[in-house]
Parts: structure tokens; sequence; C-alpha cells
């Protein structure tokens, strides 16, 4: 397979592309139909609004107080011997973790899913320093494998059917070609075994920071968070500061949303909990355990009160897989570490709108995306707020703000703003518009590839309705 | 200025102005209210549906229970604990048998291939169950580590039916979790399982193809 890199930039071309692409769009379709109607069938028993309403408070009380659960968290952390690191940036982040292999004298490490470390490029900072990273969550094995960018944050390698995986393990690794899952499993677990038990560090990411105990909260199905978490002498953890949670008892809510907004699974098979390195007395487990924090970003998008929503996310995907533009074009189409409606509020604030000015306009703002936000994120208000900031038309914080801003466009709207509101002139210039309809341009770019563009009509609307209403005077006078 | 100090500053300096953290109403959480046999068919439904697999035994002879299984799964090597009282009737059960019993309160350094390669099973004791769920919830500790549960293909775990709590947000609150933390806390619902190859399940992916729960009463 061809290795393809996906941009921001290129995204009308990405979609192009991917619309034409069959296979793409059955792969997505139908991952994403049995999705929808998972996460609707396992909040059965639950009153979702409730819940969703406890979530959302969590989540913006830990924004609220984040400065302070943040010291508490770091406190409780070191209490539990857990190392804690700050990081301004993807790449001072990447260096504190590569210096921390470098002193360990480490040169493998084995990863499980961590989208911070997909977004600050962890894996190819490594790779440059002669660190090897492998990725052991199956989907991103299989991402890595074909040197490719994972394209949902729930479910890497969700572009691929099984007949694509065959003959990448094949290729790659091997195996025999066959569209058995359980032999292409049993032999994936079987290569990442002998590299579990010879790695020197192990980077997780974290799905809750617990402030209250100084707890590390790890989601997962495989079992392979709990063997990177577990086997490695070093456990690594990175996580964006906005994940951290006031108490123990705020977690269960977010976990109850975050399987069935994610998978529609009423639990996961592990939820694996660390509070600190392995004891004297205790037989396994990390010897160290550090906590990277990562800002990269955040704290930017946390100075705005509408901005602020964004970070309540729990990366449960639901946005994404609701998405009718997500579900037909797909996560490589985005060019950007996380994509769909998150992705297109988040990624803005990551790589600046120059970069991204098209993101947020990759919606038909149908609000899907935010009716299904177990954390309630106004999504398509926070669209539109950046199709603003896009023209310049908002505060003017996002980076590159004002990117799209078009002065012809500018001045049209002016121009018709003034027309409205005027009405001799706006009379004035219908009229003329009437006369000369035949010399209206019938191509106007992209809205007219697949609309017939309009024409003034030969008598105006408000001509018409003044004839209409004579006409009904004069009846009834006679 | 350091890292961490720049960003708390600018957390703290807010443009907007400081927030005001609204009221949580945790009451969707809790009150199920089900009798202990509704909480023993809920766990079981749960953790059925997920592929575990359960079985029902007294509590005077659950260890025939655990041989039967044994027998049945061809197990040859099992990893097993010295101290927690299940490990310690199974060992005294099974002493003697086809069955080789393999000491894990070792230092894992020691033995790191051996239990990759080997364990054939491991045998745990849990702390309770979690009945919405149909979850287990286990503290590892140096008598039983953390890897017991997670290397060997198949874990079989014993849990008395009556510490079987309605919810987790219960068993946080009874058990005041927040004081207690252990190193490793650790819910178990199912064996291992992956969806990531177009979405078909397959099981056993890194950890356990198989969880047997030995539900004494």
């Amino acid at each position: 397979m061809s290795v393809q890199t996906y941009t921001p930039q290129a995204f009308h071309r990405q979609a192009h592309d991917a619309l034409g692409n069959p296979q793409i769009r059955a792969n997505f379709r139908q991952a994403m139909d049995g999705l929808m109607t998972k996460r609707r069938d396992s909040f059965g028993d639950w009153d979702v609004e409730a819940l969703r309403d406890l979530g959302a408070s969590i989540r913006l009380r830990a924004l609220a107080k984040l400065p302070d659960l943040l010291e508490q968290l770091e406190a409780n952390c070191q209490a539990n011997g857990i190392q804690v690191h700050w990081a301004q940036d993807g790449d001072e982040a990447c260096r504190l973790i590569r210096e921390l292999c470098e002193a360990r004298d480490a040169k493998r490490v084995i990863k499980g899913k961590s989208m911070v470390s997909e977004e600050m490029h962890l894996n190819a900072h490594l790779e440059e320093a002669g660190i090897e990273a492998l990725e052991s969550d199956l989907g991103e094995y299989l991402v890595q494998l074909n040197e490719q960018t994972p394209s949902h944050i729930i479910m890497p390698a969700i572009h691929l059917n099984t007949d694509e995986i065959s003959d990448l393990m094949h290729a790659k690794t091997g195996t025999d070609k066959t569209r058995d899952v359980d032999y292409l499993t049993a032999a994936a677990r079987q290569q990442l075994r002998e590299r579990f038990m010879n790695a020197d560090v192990g980077v997780s990411g974290v799905n809750f920071a617990v402030a209250e105990t100084g707890t590390l909260c790890l989601v997962e199905n495989e079992g392979n968070g709990r063997m990177t978490t577990t086997v490695p002498p070093v456990h690594i953890a990175v996580t964006g500061i906005e994940k951290v949670v006031e108490h123990l008892h705020d977690v269960p809510p977010l976990y109850a949303l975050l399987t069935r907004s994610a998978t529609g699974q009423h639990v996961t098979t592990y939820f694996n909990m660390i509070s600190g390195p392995r004891k004297p007395e205790e037989h396994d487990g990390p010897r160290e355990v550090h906590l990277v924090l990562v800002d990269n970003g955040r704290s930017s998008i946390y100075q705005d009160d509408e901005l602020l929503d964004t970070l309540r996310c729990i990366r449960c995907g639901a946005c994404m897989n609701h998405c009718p533009v997500y579900t037909r074009v797909g996560g490589h189409t985005y060019g950007t570490t996380y994509p769909g409606p998150i992705g297109s509020i988040l990624m803005p604030h990551l790589q600046g709108l120059e970069a991204t000015q098209d993101l947020p306009s990759a919606s038909s703002l149908c609000g899907a995306c935010g009716e299904v936000c177990p954390v309630r994120i106004p999504i398509p208000d926070l669209l539109v707020r950046l199709r603003k900031e896009a023209v310049g038309e908002g505060r003017g914080n996002v980076e590159g703000a004002g990117v799209k801003r078009n002065r012809k466009e500018v001045l049209a709207w002016k121009g018709w703003q003034w027309l409205a509101t005027h009405p001799g002139a706006w009379r004035a210039s219908t009229s003329v518009a009437g006369k000369f309809r035949a010399l209206t341009p019938s191509k106007l770019g992209p809205w007219t590839q697949y609309r017939t563009a309009p024409k003034p009509a030969s008598t105006p609307l408000h001509v018409l309705v003044k004839r209409h209403r004579q006409v009904n005077r004069q009846e009834g006078e006679s | 200025m350091s890292a961490r100090d720049s960003i708390l500053k600018r957390l703290r300096e807010r443009t907007d102005g400081p927030l005001t953290a609204p009221e949580s109403d945790y009451s969707v959480m809790g009150g199920r209210g089900w009798t202990p046999e509704q909480r023993l068919a809920h766990f079981e439904e749960k953790i059925t549906s997920v592929h575990g697999e359960v079985i029902h035994a007294d509590r005077s002879n659950w260890a025939d229970a655990l041989t039967q299984v044994l027998t049945d799964k061809g197990v040859k090597r099992l990893g097993v604990g010295r101290e927690h009282p299940v490990a310690r009737e199974a060992r005294e059960a099974l002493a003697g048998g086809a069955v080789e019993l393999i000491d894990v309160e070792r230092d894992i350094e020691t033995w790191q291939r051996e239990q990759f390669e080997t364990l054939e099973a491991g045998l745990t004791s849990t702390r309770g169950g979690i009945a919405e769920t149909g979850s287990l919830w286990l503290w590892p500790t140096p008598d039983e580590p953390r890897r017991l549960s997670l290397v060997p293909p198949l874990h079989i775990a014993v849990l008395d039916a009556d510490v079987i709590e309605d919810t987790l947000f219960d068993v946080i609150a009874s058990h005041d979790w927040a004081n207690n933390m252990p190193t490793n806390a650790l819910l178990i619902s199912g064996p291992s399982k992956t969806a990531d190859i177009e979405q078909t399940l397959a099981y056993g992916v890194h950890g356990p193809r198989e969880l047997v729960i030995l539900v004494r009463h």
C-alpha cells in the first residue's frame, strides 16, 4: 500500500479523493452505522440526559478549578511516588520523554494508545534519537505497520478492512493470508508479547487523572494498556492538562459515559487505576512512574469563555461516529491528529487557523455531534465561532484569525446590507436586475457545481404583490 | 520561568476572568435498590454478555469446582498465591494432583519469560463484584501480583456472592477508596478483547483469552 501524507490544507482534495473511493466509504459507513446503534442501545436503562448533565458539570467544575487541581494532582502524585513533569508544547514533552529514556539507556519503548502522543509526534521524535517506539494497541500496531496515522481516535484502523489487514500483516510480519480474525489477532499477540518482555519503557496516555488521590485511570479492552504500564521497568504516562478531575467519585459517571458513547459498551474489559510505582514488598509493576502534563495550546483555549468548552472533551469519538461528513470522507481526510467535529474545533487552536481554515466549514451544522456529546460540548456553536474567527468577525484570539477574510466578499455583503435597508435603491436595483436577467452568469464557482445559478425574476416580488393587492381591491369595489 | 509556573500562571490569569464551578447532581449514579438475588442476576447477565464464564459453587467445596475447571481446560501449570485464604484452600485441594502449582510471590525479573511462556492459568481472589456492569474489582497484592490476572491465557477469579454491590459509584464510597488507593486498583469485566480488525470481536489479544468466575455461595 502506498504511503500518503494528509494535511488539513489539502482538505478539499482529500475529501474529493475519499468520496471517490468506494472501499473507504464502505468501511466507514458500516462501522459508523453499527456504532450509532450500539451507543443508543447501551444507554437503555439510564436517564441519559441526567447522566450527560452530571458529566458536563464534572468537567466544567474541573476546568473552573484547573490550576488548583493540577497542583493538587501533582502533590498527590508525588506523595505516591509518581514523578511529575510539565511541558508547554509537544516538542518540550517529546524532549522530556526522550531525556527520561536516554538517562536510563532505554532503546525500546512500547506504547499504549495515546492521542496526545500522536498530537506531539512522539514516535517520530524518539525514532530520530535512535529509540524504537512500538504501538501495542492492535489498531495502532496495524496503522504503524502501514506507516499511517489513526483515522479514528478510538478505532485507529477503522479505515482498513480484513483483507487489507491480512495483506498488510502478511507483507510486514509474514503471517498467512486469511480472513480469520482470530488467527490474525493471535499472531499479533505473539509478535507483541516478545516486545513487551524486551521493552525498557512503557508510554501510555491517561483517560482521567484524579487530583484528590493522585491516580491515573486508563480505559481499555485489550490489556495492552495494562501490559504497557506493568511490564516495563519504567512507565511514562502522558496527558493533556485538561484531563484532570477533582474527585474519585467523579470517575464512575465519566467512565459510564465514555464507554457507552465511544463503542456502545456498558463497560470495558479493563479499568486500570495507577496510584504509584511498585512498592518494595511488591513483586511486579514498574519501578518508576512518570506523569508528563502537556499544555500544547490548551491554556490558550482556556482564556476564552466560549472556547473553553472545547476542553471538556473526554475523547469518546461519538461526535465523529455521528457526523455525516466524517462518515463519508473518513478520518484521514481531515489531515489532523483529531478528525471529525472535535478535531475541527480543537485543531485550529493547535495548528492555527491558517492551516486548518477549512475544518470548521467541514460540517453541515446538522447538530448531531452536539446532541450525542456525553459532556454537552456545544460543538455546532464552536464551529460557527471558529468560522467567524476565520473571516475576522470573532474576537481575534485564535491564531490565524481573519485568514479567510475576503475583501470582495465583505464588500458584497456590505453592499447588500445597504441596499436591503434603502427601499428606493432596492426597488431600483431589482427592477434593473430583472431587465438584464439574461446577462447574469450561469457559472458561479463551486456554488453552481451541483446547482443551477439563480436568475433575478423578470418582475420583482414587490411589484407582483403590489399588483395582486390592486386587483383584490378593484374586485372588492366592484 | 519553568514550564510548570508559566502554565499555571496563564491558567490563573485568565483573560475572561475566574470561572464558577457548577453543582453536580449524582442522584443518577445511585439508588439501584437491588436485592442480593437481583444483584447476582445482573452481575451474571452482564459478565456473561462479554464472554465471562460464571460457575456457581458452594463455599465448602468450591475447590472441587476449581479442580473441574482446571481439568476441563487442560491446565497443567497454575499460578497461585500463598497467603490469601483462596490461595491456601486451592493449594490444599490441588496438592499432589496433576496440576503444577507455580509460586507467584517472586520478583518478576527472576521469572519474566517463564511467566509469559509457560504459565497456563492464574488464580486470584477478588475484593468484590459490581452488578451493574458485571465487573470484578481487584487490588493486587504481593501475594497475588498484578500480572497474575493479565499474562496467563486463562484467569480464574474467585468471587463471593455476598460481596457483589450495585455500582462502581457505591463501591468507591462504601470502601472509602479515596483514602485507601493501592498502587494498582483494577476493574476486570470479561477476557481481553479487541474489535480493531473490521469491528470483528476477537478474544485474548493481549490479556487472558478466557475469564472464569467461580461464584461462591
